[in-house]
């Protein structure tokens, strides 16, 4: 299923540079561009054979690592000085993976805390104001997190650095201490989302008749939820870790941008703001498979914690 | 019209007749119930309206409008100061509020015409249209939404009507997942057996039978898709690819003044400028969310511990 998609995906991915307007090789080139120059691009890119060719070779060649050459760096007199999108996109990859994975680290444990808790407290104050703010939380766009972040942290106290430019030479302390901001906007917007999915799938389970069993029989309310309602409150947890994580793939576009942190996201919002349609194929290639693989893992986390759902009835 | 009730006639109940309230009446009663939140958030969205369709008389300069001071502070001309070419944010906000939630309302509508129009012919003809329809929408609900709209504004364009449709389109996917779902239910119905045995064809089912049915959660929503795509285009305008200038929007308003923020320890107001617009985006989001989570309560149990 998951492949099928993945297919399905890099069709439509694929089919995006045949729905670019009429002749872009000129528009590309510039003006002063001759015509044996861009026939000669239009050569190189393919666009003289048919579509379905041309998609089989893209393909093989992203399937060895290949997502082929921007469109920047070429110009009228014929020049290339484009280079590979892969060369652009690795490096880049590389640091937005970082920036991805402090966050979850923050914001996983946290919100698994705090859905916990806000189960077993359920309707106490604590629980109101809690739901309250995420709630509040979840409504914000990701800019105004970030920029209250700034307005706080950096430029009335300056506590953390407002840029988290790093390059490939800066020291993991380093580069923890400059990522800390965009890490913390990050954690806040998805610790509301998963915080809030947690709580409903443990106050859902909260429902079942064995856990009025367990009740009966005498257990505190910690034991029934720790030791009743949690191993079997895995698997929808699981989905909604795994749900969040692929969200933070999204978010950490807007995030990058605000932070002017050489991430994917950023290259992919330039490209598009270029139109330089292989990067932006590049960019979005790597974005759908982390979110279709994010969500297969949490369908395998689901039937290892619960293997009934193996067979449906 | 009033029952005495300390004394019981068979006569007195029958021959008083109760008034049938009207909607207003009902609507009334049950806005009287709603909790703070809710009406918090009601007046919000009413003083947005208000602003949005008043905004001529409002703004006290044009949306354009261009003065030769750049980044003025606060002051009495120019309440919250003027931007980065000297156009005064005070009106840029006020024609914001027009510009984004306008657009952000279109898109809402066209991406619930299609939605919803697709969702409830699958869910009435469940041959190979539901079949084609769910898995062309399960293909595009596998590709994040926002990264989706970038690949496809990078091929059509950013201009306004590509955005509209590009995210409608986007976002169509979502509502017709729910509304396949909710009428699925009401599909089985036996009255919908017998309009169809009447010859009644597929317009008067969606529309006379199936639609009423379904209106709460598709209402609720719409509430929630409107903000979800507010957002979007938000983000969009944001990044620099959505609303294009010298349209005023508070997305791009956010990032043309966001340098303004590291002033703030020398000017708090400066400081504060580029947070205004993304605070007025925030604040109707919070007051829709508000009203569409007491809608939910009142409608139906749905999400009722969530």
């Amino acid at each position: 299923m998951g492949v099928a998609t993945l297919f399905a995906v890099s069709i439509i991915i694929f089919s995006s540079m045949e729905l670019l307007p009429g002749d872009f090789g000129q528009a590309i080139l510039g003006q002063a561009a001759t015509e044996d120059t861009v026939a000669a691009f239009r050569r190189e890119l393919g666009l003289d054979q048919p579509a379905i060719v041309r998609y089989g070779q893209w393909l093989t060649a992203v399937l060895q690592g290949d997502l082929g050459t921007s469109f920047s760096g070429r110009n009228a007199s014929g020049v290339d000085r484009s280079r590979e999108v892969v060369d652009l996109v690795a490096p880049r990859l590389r640091n937005t993976l970082f920036l991805a994975s402090m966050a979850a680290l923050f914001a996983i444990p946290l919100s698994l805390v705090l859905g916990i808790s806000t189960a077993l407290y359920r309707n106490s104050v604590y629980d109101r104001s809690i739901s309250m703010t995420t709630l509040t939380a979840i409504s914000f766009p990701e800019f105004f997190v970030a920029y209250i972040l700034i307005l706080f942290l950096s430029s009335l106290s300056s506590v953390f650095p407002s840029l988290a430019n790093v390059d490939a030479d800066t020291q993991f302390g380093e580069r923890v201490y400059r990522v800390a901001l965009p890490a913390l906007t990050l954690t806040l917007v998805i610790v509301a989302h998963m915080m809030r999915m947690t709580r409903a799938a443990i106050i859902n389970l909260l429902a079942s008749p064995y856990i009025q069993m367990a009740r009966l029989s005498g257990a505190s309310p910690t034991e029934v939820i720790l030791k009743h309602a949690l191993p079997n409150a895995w698997a929808p947890i699981a989905t909604v870790i795994a749900f969040n994580l692929a969200y933070l793939v999204v978010g950490v576009v807007v995030v990058e941008v605000v932070f002017v942190y050489p991430g994917i996201g950023q290259l992919m919002v330039d490209a598009v703001a270029r139109r330089d349609i292989p990067v932006v194929q590049g960019c979005a290639l790597i974005f759908a498979m982390t979110y279709i693989l994010l969500n297969l893992i949490a369908d395998i986390i689901g039937i290892v914690t619960n293997p009934r759902l193996l067979y449906p009835k | 019209m009033k029952i005495k009730t300390n004394i019981y006639s068979a006569l007195g109940e029958v021959s008083s007749v109760y008034d049938r309230r009207s909607i207003w009446t009902r609507s009334l009663i049950s806005l009287r119930k709603a909790p703070y939140t809710a009406r918090f958030g009601m007046v919000i969205i009413f003083g947005y309206m208000l602003v949005a369709i008043f905004a001529p008389i409002l703004a006290p300069y044009g949306e354009a409008q261009v003065f030769p001071k750049p980044y003025a502070p606060w002051s009495s001309d120019y309440i919250f100061g003027t931007d980065q070419i000297g156009r005064d944010i005070f009106s840029r906000m006020i024609y914001g509020a027009r510009n984004t939630v306008g657009i952000a309302v279109a898109t809402t509508i066209l991406a619930f015409l299609i939605g919803g129009v697709l969702g409830l012919a699958a869910a009435i003809n469940r041959s190979w249209l539901d079949q084609v329809l769910s898995r062309s929408v399960d293909v595009l609900m596998a590709i994040p939404s926002l990264i989706f709209a970038l690949v496809l504004l990078s091929i059509f364009g950013s201009t306004v009507s590509n955005l509209i449709i590009i995210i409608a389109v986007l976002d169509s996917t979502r509502v017709y997942r729910l509304t396949r779902a909710v009428s699925l239910n009401v599909v089985v119905m036996d009255y919908v057996e017998a309009a169809r045995l009447r010859g009644e064809g597929l317009g008067w089912i969606m529309r006379r039978e199936i639609l009423p049915n379904i209106m709460p959660p598709l209402i609720a929503e719409f509430g929630l898709r409107f903000c979800f795509v507010f957002l979007t285009i938000a983000a969009l305008s944001f990044l620099g690819i959505g609303i294009q200038p010298p349209t005023a929007d508070w997305g791009s308003m956010v990032r043309e003044n966001a340098s303004l923020i590291m002033f703030a320890q020398y000017d708090l107001k400066a400081g504060l400028t580029p947070l205004l617009p993304a605070a007025a985006i925030a604040l109707l989001t919070v007051a829709i969310n508000f009203v569409v989570d007491w809608f939910l309560h009142k409608t139906s149990g749905l999400r009722d511990d969530q």
